[in-house]
Protein backbone atom coordinates (compact mmCIF):
# COMPACT_ATOMS: atom_id res chain seq x y z
CA UNK A 1 0.00 0.00 0.00
CA UNK A 2 1.08 3.09 -0.88
CA UNK A 3 0.17 7.34 -0.67
CA UNK A 4 0.41 9.92 -3.03
CA UNK A 5 -1.60 12.78 -2.21
CA UNK A 6 -4.86 11.96 -0.97
CA UNK A 7 -5.01 9.03 -3.03
CA UNK A 8 -4.01 5.30 -1.22
CA UNK A 9 -2.86 2.67 -4.18
CA UNK A 10 -3.31 -0.77 -2.68
CA UNK A 11 -0.62 -2.03 -5.08
CA UNK A 12 -2.04 -5.59 -3.91
CA UNK A 13 -5.87 -5.61 -4.77
CA UNK A 14 -8.09 -5.81 -1.89
CA UNK A 15 -10.08 -8.82 -3.34
CA UNK A 16 -14.37 -7.34 -3.27
CA UNK A 17 -15.49 -11.24 -2.71
CA UNK A 18 -19.16 -11.17 -2.73
CA UNK A 19 -22.25 -8.68 -2.24
CA UNK A 20 -25.65 -8.00 -2.61
CA UNK A 21 -28.76 -5.15 -2.89
CA UNK A 22 -31.48 -5.13 -1.44
CA UNK A 23 -34.13 -2.31 -2.34
CA UNK A 24 -37.72 -1.23 -1.74
CA UNK A 25 -40.51 -1.59 -4.43
CA UNK A 26 -40.54 1.68 -6.72
CA UNK A 27 -36.30 0.70 -7.16
CA UNK A 28 -37.59 -3.11 -8.10
CA UNK A 29 -40.08 -1.44 -10.55
CA UNK A 30 -37.45 1.08 -12.36
CA UNK A 31 -35.05 0.24 -15.32
CA UNK A 32 -32.31 -1.91 -12.71
CA UNK A 33 -35.16 -3.97 -10.92
CA UNK A 34 -33.83 -7.16 -12.32
CA UNK A 35 -30.65 -6.50 -11.13
CA UNK A 36 -31.07 -6.79 -7.55
CA UNK A 37 -31.01 -9.54 -5.31
CA UNK A 38 -33.74 -8.63 -3.07
CA UNK A 39 -37.02 -6.43 -4.22
CA UNK A 40 -39.23 -5.59 -1.32
CA UNK A 41 -43.17 -6.64 -1.78
CA UNK A 42 -44.01 -3.72 0.41
CA UNK A 43 -41.40 -0.81 1.95
CA UNK A 44 -42.48 -2.00 5.57
CA UNK A 45 -40.93 -4.78 5.21
CA UNK A 46 -43.11 -6.74 7.65
CA UNK A 47 -42.27 -4.27 10.23
CA UNK A 48 -44.22 -2.06 12.48
CA UNK A 49 -42.10 0.89 11.85
CA UNK A 50 -40.16 2.36 9.05
CA UNK A 51 -36.83 2.65 10.99
CA UNK A 52 -37.63 -0.85 11.78
CA UNK A 53 -38.03 -1.79 7.83
CA UNK A 54 -34.94 0.37 6.93
CA UNK A 55 -32.98 -2.27 9.71
CA UNK A 56 -34.59 -5.37 7.75
CA UNK A 57 -33.73 -4.41 4.65
CA UNK A 58 -30.04 -4.03 5.86
CA UNK A 59 -30.25 -7.40 7.31
CA UNK A 60 -31.25 -9.34 4.42
CA UNK A 61 -28.67 -7.35 2.07
CA UNK A 62 -25.95 -8.42 4.83
CA UNK A 63 -27.13 -12.08 4.52
CA UNK A 64 -27.66 -12.28 0.96
CA UNK A 65 -24.34 -11.30 0.81
CA UNK A 66 -22.82 -13.53 2.98
CA UNK A 67 -24.97 -16.66 2.21
CA UNK A 68 -24.22 -16.05 -1.94
CA UNK A 69 -20.47 -16.57 -0.95
CA UNK A 70 -21.17 -19.58 1.69
CA UNK A 71 -19.73 -17.10 4.72
CA UNK A 72 -21.43 -17.17 7.98
CA UNK A 73 -20.46 -13.74 10.27
CA UNK A 74 -18.03 -15.59 12.11
CA UNK A 75 -16.05 -15.28 8.90
CA UNK A 76 -15.39 -11.41 9.68
CA UNK A 77 -13.78 -9.29 11.14
CA UNK A 78 -15.23 -6.21 11.19
CA UNK A 79 -18.14 -4.83 9.62
CA UNK A 80 -18.24 -0.47 8.98
CA UNK A 81 -21.85 1.20 7.75
CA UNK A 82 -23.99 4.23 8.05
CA UNK A 83 -27.23 5.45 6.86
CA UNK A 84 -29.06 8.16 7.07
CA UNK A 85 -30.78 8.60 10.44
CA UNK A 86 -30.17 10.05 13.52
CA UNK A 87 -27.24 8.30 15.06
CA UNK A 88 -27.02 5.67 12.29
CA UNK A 89 -29.86 3.39 13.96
CA UNK A 90 -30.68 1.53 10.64
CA UNK A 91 -27.18 0.24 10.74
CA UNK A 92 -26.60 -0.69 13.94
CA UNK A 93 -29.71 -2.04 14.96
CA UNK A 94 -29.24 -4.31 12.00
CA UNK A 95 -25.82 -5.27 13.62
CA UNK A 96 -27.41 -5.96 16.91
CA UNK A 97 -27.74 -9.76 15.60
CA UNK A 98 -24.39 -9.96 13.87
CA UNK A 99 -22.00 -9.97 16.50
CA UNK A 100 -18.94 -8.50 14.75
CA UNK A 101 -16.95 -5.28 15.48
CA UNK A 102 -18.74 -2.82 13.91
CA UNK A 103 -17.86 1.00 13.45
CA UNK A 104 -21.16 2.65 12.48
CA UNK A 105 -20.12 5.88 9.56
CA UNK A 106 -21.72 8.86 8.71
CA UNK A 107 -20.45 10.44 5.55
CA UNK A 108 -24.25 11.21 3.79
CA UNK A 109 -24.92 9.75 1.05
CA UNK A 110 -21.18 9.04 0.03
CA UNK A 111 -21.60 6.46 2.76
CA UNK A 112 -21.11 3.31 0.67
CA UNK A 113 -17.73 4.58 -1.02
CA UNK A 114 -16.45 5.81 2.34
CA UNK A 115 -16.89 1.93 4.24
CA UNK A 116 -15.01 0.61 0.87
CA UNK A 117 -12.24 3.05 1.37
CA UNK A 118 -11.89 2.33 5.27
CA UNK A 119 -12.54 -1.84 4.62
CA UNK A 120 -10.07 -1.96 2.03
CA UNK A 121 -7.12 -0.35 4.36
CA UNK A 122 -7.74 -2.65 7.11
CA UNK A 123 -7.55 -5.39 4.63
CA UNK A 124 -4.53 -3.73 2.60
CA UNK A 125 -2.82 -2.93 6.49
CA UNK A 126 -3.37 -6.30 7.50
CA UNK A 127 -5.51 -5.35 10.23
CA UNK A 128 -8.44 -8.08 8.80
CA UNK A 129 -8.72 -10.78 6.87
CA UNK A 130 -12.22 -9.93 5.76
CA UNK A 131 -14.48 -6.54 6.08
CA UNK A 132 -18.35 -6.35 5.76
CA UNK A 133 -18.95 -2.30 4.06
CA UNK A 134 -22.63 -1.41 4.26
CA UNK A 135 -24.75 1.23 3.27
CA UNK A 136 -28.62 1.93 3.35
CA UNK A 137 -31.72 4.35 2.69
CA UNK A 138 -35.19 4.37 3.12
CA UNK A 139 -37.34 7.30 1.77
CA UNK A 140 -39.87 6.54 4.41
CA UNK A 141 -37.74 7.29 7.27
CA UNK A 142 -35.40 9.14 5.72
CA UNK A 143 -38.64 11.50 4.48
CA UNK A 144 -39.70 11.64 7.98
CA UNK A 145 -36.96 12.79 9.39
CA UNK A 146 -34.88 15.22 6.89
CA UNK A 147 -38.63 16.68 5.18
CA UNK A 148 -42.39 16.54 6.01
CA UNK A 149 -44.48 13.63 6.84
CA UNK A 150 -45.67 11.15 3.69
CA UNK A 151 -49.40 12.20 3.92
CA UNK A 152 -48.53 15.87 4.07
CA UNK A 153 -50.10 17.71 0.79
CA UNK A 154 -46.55 19.11 -0.89
CA UNK A 155 -45.26 19.90 -4.30
CA UNK A 156 -41.46 18.93 -4.78
CA UNK A 157 -39.48 21.28 -7.16
CA UNK A 158 -37.91 20.07 -10.04
CA UNK A 159 -34.38 20.15 -9.30
CA UNK A 160 -35.23 17.56 -5.77
CA UNK A 161 -34.35 14.07 -5.79
CA UNK A 162 -36.22 11.13 -4.40
CA UNK A 163 -34.48 9.31 -1.52
CA UNK A 164 -33.72 5.38 -2.29
CA UNK A 165 -35.25 2.24 -0.59
CA UNK A 166 -32.32 0.39 -1.04
CA UNK A 167 -29.32 -0.98 0.56
CA UNK A 168 -26.19 -2.59 -0.48
CA UNK A 169 -23.51 -5.15 1.09
CA UNK A 170 -20.12 -6.09 0.48
CA UNK A 171 -17.90 -8.62 1.88
CA UNK A 172 -13.66 -7.38 1.03
CA UNK A 173 -11.59 -9.43 1.94
CA UNK A 174 -7.10 -10.02 0.86
CA UNK A 175 -7.68 -13.03 -1.56
CA UNK A 176 -8.67 -13.81 -4.92
CA UNK A 177 -11.45 -12.03 -6.24
CA UNK A 178 -13.60 -11.41 -9.17
CA UNK A 179 -13.44 -7.30 -8.76
CA UNK A 180 -10.38 -5.48 -6.92
CA UNK A 181 -10.11 -2.24 -5.48
CA UNK A 182 -6.91 -1.10 -6.56
CA UNK A 183 -7.03 3.15 -5.13
CA UNK A 184 -9.14 5.70 -3.47
CA UNK A 185 -8.94 8.75 -2.67
CA UNK A 186 -10.67 10.08 0.23
CA UNK A 187 -12.96 13.00 -0.47
CA UNK A 188 -12.16 16.77 1.07
CA UNK A 189 -15.34 18.52 2.02
CA UNK A 190 -15.99 21.72 -0.76
CA UNK A 191 -18.90 24.00 0.25
CA UNK A 192 -19.74 25.93 -3.21
CA UNK A 193 -22.51 27.89 -0.69
CA UNK A 194 -25.66 26.57 -2.20
CA UNK A 195 -28.36 26.60 0.32
CA UNK A 196 -31.54 25.07 -1.42
CA UNK A 197 -31.65 21.72 0.60
CA UNK A 198 -33.90 20.65 -2.47
CA UNK A 199 -31.20 21.17 -5.22
CA UNK A 200 -28.20 18.69 -3.12
CA UNK A 201 -26.87 17.90 -6.64
CA UNK A 202 -25.70 20.92 -7.42
CA UNK A 203 -24.33 20.94 -3.77
CA UNK A 204 -22.18 18.07 -4.01
CA UNK A 205 -20.94 18.29 -7.69
CA UNK A 206 -18.17 20.41 -6.82
CA UNK A 207 -16.95 18.15 -4.50
CA UNK A 208 -17.10 15.12 -6.70
CA UNK A 209 -15.28 17.18 -9.69
CA UNK A 210 -12.50 18.05 -6.75
CA UNK A 211 -11.89 14.69 -5.86
CA UNK A 212 -11.88 13.13 -9.53
CA UNK A 213 -9.64 16.30 -10.12
CA UNK A 214 -7.20 15.31 -7.29
CA UNK A 215 -7.80 11.02 -8.83
CA UNK A 216 -6.35 12.17 -11.65
CA UNK A 217 -3.89 14.23 -10.47
CA UNK A 218 -2.32 11.24 -7.87
CA UNK A 219 -2.83 8.55 -10.33
CA UNK A 220 -1.48 10.06 -13.47
CA UNK A 221 -4.82 8.58 -15.25
CA UNK A 222 -6.99 10.55 -17.42
CA UNK A 223 -10.72 10.04 -17.92
CA UNK A 224 -10.24 8.01 -21.21
CA UNK A 225 -8.68 4.88 -19.19
CA UNK A 226 -11.47 4.36 -17.71
CA UNK A 227 -14.82 2.50 -19.11
CA UNK A 228 -17.24 4.35 -16.52
CA UNK A 229 -17.02 7.00 -14.07
CA UNK A 230 -19.80 7.09 -12.09
CA UNK A 231 -21.46 9.29 -9.32
CA UNK A 232 -23.41 8.86 -6.45
CA UNK A 233 -26.23 10.32 -6.29
CA UNK A 234 -25.61 13.60 -8.15
CA UNK A 235 -28.92 13.36 -10.43
CA UNK A 236 -29.98 15.56 -13.46
CA UNK A 237 -28.33 18.94 -12.44
CA UNK A 238 -25.01 17.76 -10.57
CA UNK A 239 -24.30 16.01 -13.12
CA UNK A 240 -24.17 18.69 -15.96
CA UNK A 241 -21.96 20.69 -13.41
CA UNK A 242 -19.87 17.71 -13.55
CA UNK A 243 -19.43 17.58 -16.78
CA UNK A 244 -19.43 21.58 -17.56
CA UNK A 245 -16.39 21.84 -14.88
CA UNK A 246 -14.65 19.50 -16.71
CA UNK A 247 -15.14 21.14 -20.01
CA UNK A 248 -13.94 24.31 -18.64
CA UNK A 249 -10.62 22.41 -17.70
CA UNK A 250 -10.85 21.32 -21.63
CA UNK A 251 -11.59 17.61 -20.36
CA UNK A 252 -14.89 15.68 -22.23
CA UNK A 253 -16.77 13.11 -19.85
CA UNK A 254 -19.08 12.92 -21.75
CA UNK A 255 -20.27 9.06 -22.69
CA UNK A 256 -18.17 7.32 -20.28
CA UNK A 257 -19.71 8.96 -17.32
CA UNK A 258 -22.99 7.99 -15.49
CA UNK A 259 -24.52 9.01 -12.39
CA UNK A 260 -26.32 6.37 -9.96
CA UNK A 261 -29.11 8.85 -9.42
CA UNK A 262 -30.14 8.76 -12.99
CA UNK A 263 -29.80 4.92 -13.24
CA UNK A 264 -32.43 3.62 -10.62
CA UNK A 265 -35.95 5.23 -11.53
CA UNK A 266 -37.23 6.22 -15.22
CA UNK A 267 -38.81 9.27 -16.10
CA UNK A 268 -42.44 7.89 -15.43
CA UNK A 269 -41.41 7.42 -11.62
CA UNK A 270 -41.93 11.14 -10.84
CA UNK A 271 -38.67 10.88 -9.15
CA UNK A 272 -37.86 14.69 -10.29
CA UNK A 273 -33.55 15.54 -10.77
CA UNK A 274 -33.16 11.53 -9.95
CA UNK A 275 -32.41 9.51 -6.80
CA UNK A 276 -30.43 10.20 -3.39
CA UNK A 277 -29.64 8.57 -0.84
CA UNK A 278 -26.80 6.15 0.94
CA UNK A 279 -28.83 3.51 -0.84
CA UNK A 280 -29.00 4.61 -4.27
CA UNK A 281 -24.98 3.89 -4.98
CA UNK A 282 -24.77 1.39 -2.90
CA UNK A 283 -27.58 -0.37 -4.58
CA UNK A 284 -26.43 0.45 -7.88
CA UNK A 285 -22.99 -0.67 -7.07
CA UNK A 286 -23.72 -4.14 -6.25
CA UNK A 287 -26.85 -5.00 -8.44
CA UNK A 288 -25.03 -3.00 -11.73
CA UNK A 289 -21.19 -2.45 -11.70
CA UNK A 290 -20.03 -5.28 -9.63
CA UNK A 291 -21.53 -8.41 -11.51
CA UNK A 292 -20.83 -6.13 -14.97
CA UNK A 293 -16.77 -6.30 -13.58
CA UNK A 294 -17.20 -9.66 -12.72
CA UNK A 295 -18.22 -10.69 -15.81
CA UNK A 296 -15.91 -8.63 -17.68
CA UNK A 297 -18.53 -6.12 -19.26
CA UNK A 298 -16.36 -3.16 -17.60
CA UNK A 299 -12.66 -3.28 -16.47
CA UNK A 300 -12.02 -0.22 -15.12
CA UNK A 301 -14.49 1.90 -12.72
CA UNK A 302 -14.47 5.20 -10.91
CA UNK A 303 -16.99 5.04 -8.33
CA UNK A 304 -17.59 8.22 -6.60
CA UNK A 305 -19.73 8.31 -3.87
CA UNK A 306 -21.40 11.43 -3.32
CA UNK A 307 -22.74 13.51 -0.15
CA UNK A 308 -24.59 16.33 1.33
CA UNK A 309 -23.44 16.86 4.65
CA UNK A 310 -26.18 19.20 6.09
CA UNK A 311 -28.84 18.43 8.25
CA UNK A 312 -32.46 20.32 8.81
CA UNK A 313 -30.64 21.88 11.52
CA UNK A 314 -27.66 23.79 9.73
CA UNK A 315 -30.58 24.16 6.96
CA UNK A 316 -33.04 26.29 9.23
CA UNK A 317 -29.87 28.14 10.46
CA UNK A 318 -29.20 28.79 6.87
CA UNK A 319 -26.21 26.95 6.65
CA UNK A 320 -25.08 26.40 3.20
CA UNK A 321 -24.53 22.41 1.99
CA UNK A 322 -21.38 21.43 2.36
CA UNK A 323 -20.42 18.58 -0.21
CA UNK A 324 -17.65 15.49 0.17
CA UNK A 325 -17.06 12.79 -2.59
CA UNK A 326 -15.04 9.43 -1.79
CA UNK A 327 -13.56 7.82 -4.92
CA UNK A 328 -12.86 4.05 -5.70
CA UNK A 329 -10.87 2.73 -8.67
CA UNK A 330 -12.66 -0.76 -9.10
CA UNK A 331 -10.76 -3.32 -11.75
CA UNK A 332 -12.16 -6.58 -13.19
CA UNK A 333 -9.72 -9.30 -12.24
CA UNK A 334 -9.11 -10.88 -15.38
CA UNK B 1 -10.86 25.51 -13.06
CA UNK B 2 -11.52 27.31 -9.62
CA UNK B 3 -15.44 29.01 -9.55
CA UNK B 4 -15.53 31.61 -6.56
CA UNK B 5 -19.04 30.94 -5.10
CA UNK B 6 -20.74 33.60 -7.41
CA UNK B 7 -19.54 31.92 -10.75
CA UNK B 8 -20.65 29.07 -9.23
CA UNK B 9 -24.25 30.18 -8.48
CA UNK B 10 -24.57 31.30 -11.71
CA UNK B 11 -23.66 27.60 -13.58
CA UNK B 12 -26.00 25.85 -11.39
CA UNK B 13 -28.88 28.16 -11.27
CA UNK B 14 -28.77 27.86 -15.04
CA UNK B 15 -28.81 24.28 -14.72
CA UNK B 16 -31.50 24.35 -12.66
CA UNK B 17 -35.23 23.82 -14.26
CA UNK B 18 -37.65 26.61 -12.77
CA UNK B 19 -41.07 25.65 -11.31
CA UNK B 20 -43.12 24.65 -14.54
CA UNK B 21 -45.67 28.11 -13.55
CA UNK B 22 -47.50 27.12 -16.95
CA UNK B 23 -48.88 24.05 -15.45
CA UNK B 24 -48.54 24.37 -11.80
CA UNK B 25 -50.41 27.97 -11.39
CA UNK B 26 -53.72 27.02 -13.52
CA UNK B 27 -53.82 23.68 -11.48
CA UNK B 28 -53.77 25.74 -8.36
CA UNK B 29 -56.34 28.22 -9.16
CA UNK B 30 -58.13 25.23 -10.74
CA UNK B 31 -58.83 23.25 -7.40
CA UNK B 32 -58.53 26.09 -5.16
CA UNK B 33 -61.72 27.29 -6.84
CA UNK B 34 -63.22 24.11 -6.75
CA UNK B 35 -62.70 24.30 -2.73
CA UNK B 36 -64.33 27.48 -2.72
CA UNK B 37 -67.23 26.27 -4.49
CA UNK B 38 -67.64 23.42 -2.91
CA UNK B 39 -67.41 25.93 0.45
CA UNK B 40 -69.75 27.94 -0.65
CA UNK B 41 -72.41 24.85 -2.15
CA UNK B 42 -72.60 23.62 1.76
CA UNK B 43 -72.90 27.32 3.00
CA UNK B 44 -76.05 27.67 1.19
CA UNK B 45 -76.96 24.44 2.02
CA UNK B 46 -76.43 25.03 5.94
CA UNK B 47 -78.37 28.24 5.54
CA UNK B 48 -81.27 26.64 3.90
CA UNK B 49 -80.99 24.34 6.70
CA UNK B 50 -82.04 27.35 9.15
CA UNK B 51 -78.26 27.99 10.25
CA UNK B 52 -77.80 32.03 10.79
CA UNK B 53 -75.11 33.26 8.65
CA UNK B 54 -72.07 32.64 10.93
CA UNK B 55 -73.32 29.43 12.11
CA UNK B 56 -73.21 28.67 8.55
CA UNK B 57 -69.95 29.28 8.19
CA UNK B 58 -68.48 27.77 10.89
CA UNK B 59 -70.06 24.94 10.31
CA UNK B 60 -68.42 24.78 6.66
CA UNK B 61 -65.21 25.15 8.24
CA UNK B 62 -65.82 22.41 10.07
CA UNK B 63 -66.94 20.42 7.33
CA UNK B 64 -63.61 21.19 4.74
CA UNK B 65 -61.88 20.20 7.49
CA UNK B 66 -63.41 17.34 8.03
CA UNK B 67 -62.95 16.76 4.70
CA UNK B 68 -58.84 17.57 4.70
CA UNK B 69 -58.59 15.18 7.40
CA UNK B 70 -60.44 12.33 5.50
CA UNK B 71 -58.79 12.71 2.73
CA UNK B 72 -55.07 12.51 4.36
CA UNK B 73 -56.35 9.32 6.10
CA UNK B 74 -57.02 7.71 2.59
CA UNK B 75 -53.65 9.14 1.47
CA UNK B 76 -55.86 10.68 -0.96
CA UNK B 77 -54.92 14.11 0.02
CA UNK B 78 -51.06 14.06 -0.79
CA UNK B 79 -51.80 12.96 -4.39
CA UNK B 80 -54.39 15.81 -4.78
CA UNK B 81 -51.75 18.38 -3.69
CA UNK B 82 -49.38 16.98 -5.45
CA UNK B 83 -51.65 18.08 -8.69
CA UNK B 84 -52.72 21.00 -7.03
CA UNK B 85 -49.90 22.89 -4.89
CA UNK B 86 -51.58 26.17 -3.27
CA UNK B 87 -54.74 25.04 -4.59
CA UNK B 88 -55.20 22.40 -1.62
CA UNK B 89 -52.31 24.51 0.76
CA UNK B 90 -54.11 27.45 0.70
CA UNK B 91 -57.61 26.82 1.43
CA UNK B 92 -58.54 25.39 5.65
CA UNK B 93 -57.39 21.97 3.83
CA UNK B 94 -54.37 22.66 3.98
CA UNK B 95 -54.07 23.62 7.75
CA UNK B 96 -56.21 20.09 8.04
CA UNK B 97 -53.94 17.54 6.51
CA UNK B 98 -50.95 19.52 8.02
CA UNK B 99 -52.05 18.74 11.22
CA UNK B 100 -53.12 15.25 10.44
CA UNK B 101 -50.12 14.18 8.19
CA UNK B 102 -47.83 14.58 11.35
CA UNK B 103 -50.29 13.07 13.20
CA UNK B 104 -50.39 10.08 11.56
CA UNK B 105 -46.86 9.81 10.30
CA UNK B 106 -45.75 9.97 14.24
CA UNK B 107 -48.18 7.81 16.00
CA UNK B 108 -44.82 4.77 15.31
CA UNK B 109 -43.51 6.90 18.65
CA UNK B 110 -46.54 6.67 20.57
CA UNK B 111 -49.79 8.67 21.35
CA UNK B 112 -48.82 10.88 23.58
CA UNK B 113 -44.59 11.51 22.56
CA UNK B 114 -45.19 10.73 18.86
CA UNK B 115 -48.94 12.09 17.59
CA UNK B 116 -49.41 14.77 20.46
CA UNK B 117 -46.15 16.32 20.12
CA UNK B 118 -45.97 15.98 16.81
CA UNK B 119 -49.36 17.08 15.23
CA UNK B 120 -48.61 20.87 14.95
CA UNK B 121 -45.19 20.37 14.06
CA UNK B 122 -46.04 22.55 10.83
CA UNK B 123 -49.37 24.14 11.86
CA UNK B 124 -47.75 25.49 14.73
CA UNK B 125 -46.84 28.71 12.95
CA UNK B 126 -50.31 29.48 11.55
CA UNK B 127 -51.91 28.76 15.18
CA UNK B 128 -49.10 31.41 16.50
CA UNK B 129 -50.06 33.64 14.49
CA UNK B 130 -53.74 33.07 14.34
CA UNK B 131 -54.06 32.95 18.22
CA UNK B 132 -51.92 36.09 18.65
CA UNK B 133 -53.58 37.83 15.96
CA UNK B 134 -56.93 37.26 17.48
CA UNK B 135 -55.77 38.48 21.16
CA UNK B 136 -54.39 41.62 19.38
CA UNK B 137 -57.50 42.59 17.58
CA UNK B 138 -59.83 41.41 20.31
CA UNK B 139 -57.38 44.11 22.85
CA UNK B 140 -58.09 46.40 20.12
CA UNK B 141 -61.59 45.90 20.55
CA UNK B 142 -61.85 45.73 23.86
CA UNK B 143 -60.48 48.83 24.32
CA UNK B 144 -62.78 50.82 21.50
CA UNK B 145 -65.77 49.20 23.15
CA UNK B 146 -64.45 51.05 26.80
CA UNK B 147 -63.47 54.41 25.59
CA UNK B 148 -67.10 54.32 23.57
Amino acid sequence: MSRVGDTLFFETPVGVETWAAAVGTKEGEGPLGSCFDYVARENRFGKKTWEQAESRMVEIACETALNKAGLTPSRLDCALGGDLLNQCISTGYAMRGVGVPYFGLYGACSTMAESLILGAALVSGGFAQRTLCLASSHFCSAERQYRYPLEYGGQRPPSAQWTATASGAVVLHGGPAPVGITAATAGRIYDPGVTDSANMGAAMAQSAYETLRTFFRDSGQQPADFDLIVTGDLAAIGRDIVIELFRRDGVELDGRYQDCGMLLYDESQDAHAGASGCGCSAAVLCGRLLPDLAAGKLKKVLFCGTGALMSPTSSNQGESIPGICHLLRLEANL
Amino acid sequence: MKLDRKEYQTLYEKKSPPTPSAKTIPAAFLVGGLICVLGQVLRTVFENMGLDKEAAGSAVSISLVFLGVALTACRLFEKIAKFAGAGTLVPITGFANSIAAPAMEFKTEGFVLGTCVKMFSIAGPVLTFGISASVFYGVILWLMEVMG
